[in-house]
């Protein structure tokens, strides 16, 4: 078994860390990128020992947009499959109460993410192949009072999945979009999530990998959720305006 | 909040619980209140509960390095067994001691010096245990092994989660030569010559005995002796001498709904183990079986535990000495059939001689089986736990959710000092489980 370099953007994520698991399962060597990356020596043990393929760590901050070209110049080699795994909720009644801290939530899970994948799939574009994977949010699929700083970003990074996919689909690149649905994970440590409802990180890392060899566009990790999500996008909006979900 | 039990679903709590996913997280866990460690919720009662705070280990679950020359391995406590299987036995190594579930976390296998089917040869997991680092109560790690700090390296195995929160372990795999495990069946007519078979069968890496517990008369205690090893190339058939560690993993089924209290009775119970007895009979003698088959045959069922319905089931294991075993073991297997309780899966097995602080294990006869939670089987429970007082026999935490206090500092005088050693080490404010104070631990 054996396979391309796999790069995994916001890698002390716990979704990120089942990800890279599934992959080195299968061969691939693999590349993390998170900030500050001295917290990532145990999870490069770790692929190592399980799966014996070589890991790289690398300083990445998806906040710092300036560095993003050189950040994906300096890779060791340009991937062949790339995954955003960066994003951050905060709460929303912060983020409602102080704008500006929710406009730092729109720019880790909006901005940073599409810059640094814009600039991956250029090169990707390039190179004539790859794929993109970004993990965006059913949150994203209609804002609720709930949630909805975050989920406008998703919002916004949904939309820039779709359309990079549109651009890219004669190129050779292709791009996944991911709506896990709840997953537990430290962004929803203490929260009470319903457990039919709620994936394992692994279900994630699993997932994925599966869509990625079969290039599916966009996937929900439990599928009870595309059925959840289209129910809510169908309810009228005088009356969806009056519910609490 | 969750609702959460062990394995046999009795008895229930309502817990904060907070999954720790690096060392940081457990200091920050430490302080408030008291906590204690969970591993993969496999202990049958309270042993991984705390209402104010249970800390879910599973999140600390990476390898660190593996020395292929010696087959040590330095990895998290949430690391699975079944990873570790996973990972390693493709490459010719498996765990050196394992329970009857691969779904156990090293911690938690750790922490309760857990048992398997080579205890009579190899003792506990502990033996194959070179150090561990545990978080004390002030946040501080410590390394111990039997060198250093061998105070908190011995109460910590067989400690429950008491002594502090286990982070990460050495410990020595075996070396195997193939996937798969040289079975001998030896049925015996009554519990007498299955002890039998036991004595004279020492020098077998692996003896377990499954024992029909329903059955009364001459044939009381007749089991299935089962002795293994594991399998060289040369003892294999050709098509699996090729590749001696491929072993087609089954698909484990799960078990849909809660069954209802009806599923069991003294009926379906007693022809239950009339069909297994004369399964096992017919297919005595020598049989290949695949690893997971002859380790975990309970594993090829998620979720078995669901079939004694909502209200639960509690375990019960006692271990008796050799010099009592033969009539003790003769009491507690009549009292059980007379009782029409006994149970699917009851398990016999000879342990060997074990040094330890507060282990279960000590030289003589472990016999373990399930009863449904009601009222009935509480009361036959009762006699057995007198059953095995007086004859000199110890219960094992791992399977505990009822015992009560006065019975457990009887049977195991080790209790008091360990309790005492909890309170002069500060570790009985940090670390409790309802089991712990059930106990007075
Ligand atoms: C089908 C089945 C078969 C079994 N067969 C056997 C057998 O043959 N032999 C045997 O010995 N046991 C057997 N057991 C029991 C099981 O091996 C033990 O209960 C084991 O401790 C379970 O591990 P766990 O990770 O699920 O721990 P949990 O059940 O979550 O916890 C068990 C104990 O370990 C402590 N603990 C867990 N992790 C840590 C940590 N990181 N630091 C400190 N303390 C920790 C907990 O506080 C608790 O006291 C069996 C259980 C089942 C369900
Ligand atoms: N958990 C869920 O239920 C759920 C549901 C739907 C979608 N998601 C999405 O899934 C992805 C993974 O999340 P998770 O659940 O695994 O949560 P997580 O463990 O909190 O992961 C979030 C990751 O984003 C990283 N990050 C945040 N800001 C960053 C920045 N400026 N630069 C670089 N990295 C940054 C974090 O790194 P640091 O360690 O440096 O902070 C962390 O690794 C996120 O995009 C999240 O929005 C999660």
């Amino acid at each position: 078994m054996k396979g391309g370099p796999v790069l995994i953007l916001g890698a002390t994520s716990g979704m990120a860390r089942e990800i890279a698991r599934s992959f080195a399962a299968c061969g691939h060597p693999i590349q993390l990128a998170a900030r500050n990356v001295a917290r990532l020596e145990d999870d490069r043990a770790d692929l190592e020992t399980r799966h014996g393929v070589a890991v790289t760590l690398h300083e990445f901050d998806a906040l710092d947009l300036a560095s993003h070209k050189g950040f994906v110049e300096g890779l060791p080699a340009l991937p062949d499959i790339a995954v955003c795994a960066v994003g951050a909720m905060g709460t929303q009644e912060e983020n409602a109460a102080n704008p500006e801290k929710g406009a730092m939530v729109m720019r880790a899970n909006f901005e940073g993410p599409a810059s640094i994948l814009g600039h991956l799939a250029n090169a990707m574009e390039a190179r004539g192949s790859g794929t993109l994977v970004g993990i965006s949010s059913v949150a994203g699929d209609r804002g609720r009072a709930s949630n909805y700083v975050y989920g406008s970003a998703k919002a916004g990074f949904t939309a820039f999945l779709s359309g990079l996919r549109n651009r890219l689909a004669k190129t050779g690149v292709h791009v996944l979009t991911v709506k896990p649905g709840f997953v537990a994970t430290a962004m929803t440590e203490g929260m009470d999530l319903p457990e039919k409802l709620t994936a394992d990180p692994k279900e994630v890392g699993h997932a994925i990998r599966i869509a990625v060899q079969s290039q599916k566009n966009v996937i929900y990790i439990r599928p009870v959720w595309r059925l959840i999500m289209a129910i809510i996008k169908a309810i009228p909006e005088p009356i969806f305006k009056k519910t609490e979900i | 909040m969750s609702i959460l039990s062990g394995w046999g679903r009795t008895p229930k709590a309502a817990c904060h619980v907070v999954r720790a996913r690096t060392e940081g997280d457990v200091a920050a866990s430490l302080g408030d209140t008291t906590l204690i460690a969970r591993g993969n919720g496999r202990s049958y009662g309270d042993s991984a509960l705390n209402p104010a705070l249970t800390l879910d280990m599973r999140g600390m679950d990476r390898m660190l390095s593996f020395d292929a020359e010696s087959g040590t391995l330095v990895a998290e406590a949430g690391v699975l067994l079944e990873d570790i299987i996973d990972t390693f036995l493709p490459r010719g190594w498996f765990p050196a001691v394992t329970p009857g579930t691969k779904f156990v976390s090293l911690g938690g296998a750790i922490a309760a010096d857990v048992h398997g089917k080579n205890h009579h040869r190899d003792g506990a997991f502990g033996s194959f245990v070179d150090w561990i680092e545990v978080m004390g109560a002030d946040g501080q790690v410590t390394r111990a092994s039997r060198d250093g700090n061998s105070d908190l390296f011995g109460y910590t195995l067989g400690g429950m989660g008491l002594t502090g929160v286990i982070l990460r372990a050495q410990i020595r795999l075996r070396r195997v030569e193939s996937g798969w495990i040289v079975q001998q069946t030896l049925p015996t007519g009554t519990l007498e010559e299955a002890i039998d078979a036991f004595e004279a069968n020492l020098d077998a890496l692996y003896s377990v005995a499954w024992i029909d517990c329903a059955t009364q008369g001459r044939h009381l205690g007749r089991s299935l002796v089962m002795l293994g090893h594991h399998a060289t190339p040369d003892e294999l058939p050709s098509d699996k001498r090729r590749k001696p560690f491929a072993v087609k993993r089954k698909r484990a089924k799960r078990v849909p709904l809660d069954f209802p209290g009806l599923a069991l009775n003294r009926y379906s119970v007693r022809a239950f183990n009339e069909l297994y007895y004369r399964m096992g009979a017919r297919k005595a003698g020598r049989a290949i079986v695949d690893w997971d088959t002859y380790f975990y045959p309970l594993d090829a069922i998620l979720d078995w535990n669901r079939i004694y319905g909502t209200r639960g089931f509690f375990q019960f294991q006692c271990v008796l000495p050799t010099d009592t075993a033969r009539a003790g073991m003769h009491q507690l297997v009549e009292r059980i059939a007379a009782s029409g309780q006994g149970s699917f899966l009851s398990v016999l097995k000879r342990f060997g001689a074990q040094e330890s602080r507060f282990s279960f294990p000590q030289e003589g006869y472990t016999l373990a089986l399930d009863f449904p939670a009601n009222d009935r089987s509480l009361a036959l429970m009762d006699t057995l736990d007198r059953i095995t007082l007086e004859n000199g026999g110890r219960f094992y935490l791992a399977k505990d959710g009822r015992v009560p206090r006065t019975v457990f500092s009887q049977a195991d005088p080790r209790a008091a000092e360990f309790a005492a050693l909890r309170r002069e080490q500060g570790w009985d404010r940090a670390f409790a489980s309802l089991q712990s104070e059930r106990l007075g631990l």
